[in-house]
């Protein structure tokens, strides 16, 4: 039974869950994905990302919930029965087969006639920007290249959906944001469903339609990218979204959604993201951006570091009772000074301790 | 001084540091030794000595005995009938064993198990199945209780016995050398088979297979020489003066029987070029497939 290029509406994953022995790598994973789209699974490692996406592909089987395919309950279909893409962290090219033998595997698995094979790699390679390397192997390839021959694998086979495992993790930076783009542009091409595990904060933000970020092989939250990053709903999302300052406190005022914490000698204020009434413990989480230096009141720190970042700098400092906050300067500082910090009230955020 | 001019180098040292020559070199010197002594040594000896014929004219007398005789030549045949088939029986069988036994957790029992026939030798093996397969051994014994045959199975002092020897030694060595070949294999090339569609055949024949080659015809070469030397099973298994009467037994009447060294050494040089034939010709036919890193990728 095969699904390649059977069109869909609808991935649904239904309280997937996987357990090794009596650890839960995954539990109830609940998500729909709609065709077309590109989600992204962001989290550490060890959230659980990676298992989820193998059971996708049925790689790995799960232990709990449903994979289905509109109507069609697929988490007991082997692997090659699926008829997904997938696009592996370390390429997985076949050593011994040219690229345009890789690229074709698929549909020769699939039995397509030869001169169908041969028009389709062709399209794939030149979809990936590898015209004129087909006769290659994989060996005489560079890293990005060899991504590229496994992305044109992957989606040659035109699959309802293509998984992609960190497939930028092990490239240097700069190639990095070319693949980044060239993955994005990709999609926007082929418009195949993509789901692309990555602990990677910012090619989850700047690749993906939707992020689900995972966190000890749960959900803790769904949504695009801009929502993810200006109201992350959990603490562990904003650390992963850049909320790089973390304050300890108790809530002593609150108006709406608007409240003022005591962090030690400091009152702060922030935007509630918890429901807590007076009294609760709360930790107010900042990015570098919203805290900054100030002549007037503010919250007096010592400087530990600074790092040049080009436009400005990012400095990292600690108060008297010991509370790290990084911020930004225009002028750099030497470590052991004084200085004096400010926190952007409408953008910090106050989460439950 | 120009600085621009190589920098000679005067001391005899530093010369020899930049081709890789130190003191931890001088390590190499016991197995060299070692190596010219055993077997360098003694392989020009025998050589020499086969073309000093005690009866005969000429150097080559040895030589021209050994074809003109078919006692003599047809120990080739008879060695290659034996060997040929229980190095492929023992490498097919050990491909698909060594496919499974990737996949389990506790390798460690069964590979025990699998060495223990190499640590116990071909002798004891020999005198264990002369009993057991023997007219009056449980094989023959089990298969008449249950029905299955009327006369016992002739199993011992013919080519079976032999075979069937040289399995059950030559087996564990090429199933060892085979898994070790298929865990090299990078396990993520055949899950991107599998995703894209191969069924477990075709990853097998397409992915795991052509992979494999190199390592099989190294397998194929390695026990192919072992069985090729076969010897104490040969007496005592099979029929000495018959069907198992190998090249080895031949050089070993020539040197013990009739006393004839330069015969024996002869026969030992004839037996070195039909096994580096044999060899030579495995190791070209690799050349055809792709011989490369067996892992998909960087890092």
């Amino acid at each position: 039974m095969q699904l390649a290029s059977t069109p869909f509406q609808e991935l649904r994953l239904d309280r997937m869950s996987r357990a090794f022995g009596t650890v839960n790598a995954l539990s109830d994973i609940t998500l729909s994905i709609r065709k077309g789209e590109f989600i992204a699974l962001l989290g550490p490692s060890g959230c659980g990302k990676s298992t989820a996406l193998n059971c996708i592909a049925g790689l790995l089987a799960t232990t709990g919930g449903g994979i289905y395919i509109d109507d069609k309950r697929i988490d007991r279909f082997r692997p090659e029965d699926r008829g997904f893409g997938m696009v592996f962290q370390n390429y997985a090219l076949f050593p011994h087969m040219t690229v345009r033998r890789n690229v074709g595997f698929g549909l020769k698995m699939r039995g397509r006639p030869p001169a169908e094979i041969a028009e389709k790699v062709e399209a794939a390679l030149a979809l990936v920007r590898l015209q004129g390397q087909g006769d290659k192997l994989p060996g005489q390839l560079s890293g990005g290249q060899q991504q590229r021959v496994a992305i044109a694998r992957a989606v040659v086979i035109e699959p309802p959906l293509v998984l992609m495992d960190e497939p930028l993790s092990n490239l240097d930076a700069k190639l990095r944001l070319e693949m980044r783009a060239e993955i994005r542009r990709i999609h926007n091409q082929m418009k195949a469903t993509t789901i692309y595990v990555t602990h990677d904060q910012e090619e989850a933000l700047s690749l993906a339609d939707r992020i689900v970020v995972l966190r000890d092989g749960g959900i803790r939250q769904v949504g695009t990218p801009h929502e993810l990053y200006q109201q992350p709903a959990h603490l562990d999302v904003a650390e992963f979204v850049g909320f790089r300052s973390r304050l300890s406190g108790r809530i002593v005022a609150r108006d709406g959604d608007k409240a003022r914490l005591s962090v030690g000698a400091n009152e702060l204020a922030g935007r509630l993201v918890a429901d807590l009434e007076v009294g609760a413990a709360a930790t107010l989480a900042v990015r570098p951006d919203d805290i900054g230096v100030t002549e007037g009141p503010g919250i007096p720190a010592m400087v530990d570091a600074m790092e040049y970042r080009g436009r400005e700098y990012v400095g990292v400092a600690h108060t008297a009772d010991g509370a790290e906050l990084i911020f930004h300067a225009d002028q750099p500082s030497e470590p052991g000074n004084p200085v004096t910090l400010a926190i952007d009230p409408a953008r910090a955020l106050v989460f439950s301790a | 001084m120009d600085m621009l001019a190589p920098t000679k180098l005067t001391s005899l040292r530093e010369r020899l540091a930049l081709r890789g020559i130190d003191g931890v070199t001088l390590l190499v010197l016991p197995s060299v030794i070692f190596t010219l002594a055993i077997f360098i040594y003694p392989f020009i000896y025998g050589l020499i000595l086969s073309f000093q014929p005690i009866n005969g004219t000429g150097a080559l007398a040895n030589y021209i005995a050994f074809f003109s005789d078919p006692f003599l030549y047809n120990t080739i045949w008879a060695t290659l009938r034996l060997s040929l088939p229980a190095t492929i029986v023992s490498v097919l069988f050990a491909i698909p064993l060594a496919m499974r036994v990737r996949l389990m957790k506790r390798q460690r029992l069964l590979t025990t198990i699998l060495v223990l026939p190499i640590t116990l030798g071909t002798v004891l093996i020999a005198e264990g199945m002369l009993n057991y397969l023997g007219p009056q051994g449980w094989l023959n014994r089990t298969l008449l209780l249950l029905g299955l045959i009327h006369a016992p199975l002739v199993l011992v002092h013919n080519y079976w016995g032999v075979f069937l020897s040289l399995i059950v030694t030559l087996f564990p060595f090429t199933f060892l050398l085979t898994l070790s070949f298929v865990t090299g294999i990078d396990p993520a090339l055949e899950r991107a088979a599998a995703i894209h569609g191969a069924s477990s055949w075709q990853r097998f024949r397409h992915v795991m297979l052509p992979l494999l080659v190199p390592g099989l015809a190294i397998g194929f070469c390695l026990t192919f020489v072992q069985a090729f030397a076969v010897f104490p099973s040969a007496v005592l298994l099979g029929a000495p003066q018959g069907p198992t009467r190998v090249i080895s037994i031949a050089a070993a009447q020539a040197a013990f029987e009739q006393y004839d060294f330069t015969m024996a050494s002869a026969i030992a040089m004839i037996m070195g070029v039909v096994q580096l034939a044999i060899v030579v010709i495995v190791l070209v036919g690799r050349n055809l497939f792709y011989r490369g890193a067996t892992s998909g990728g960087k890092g």
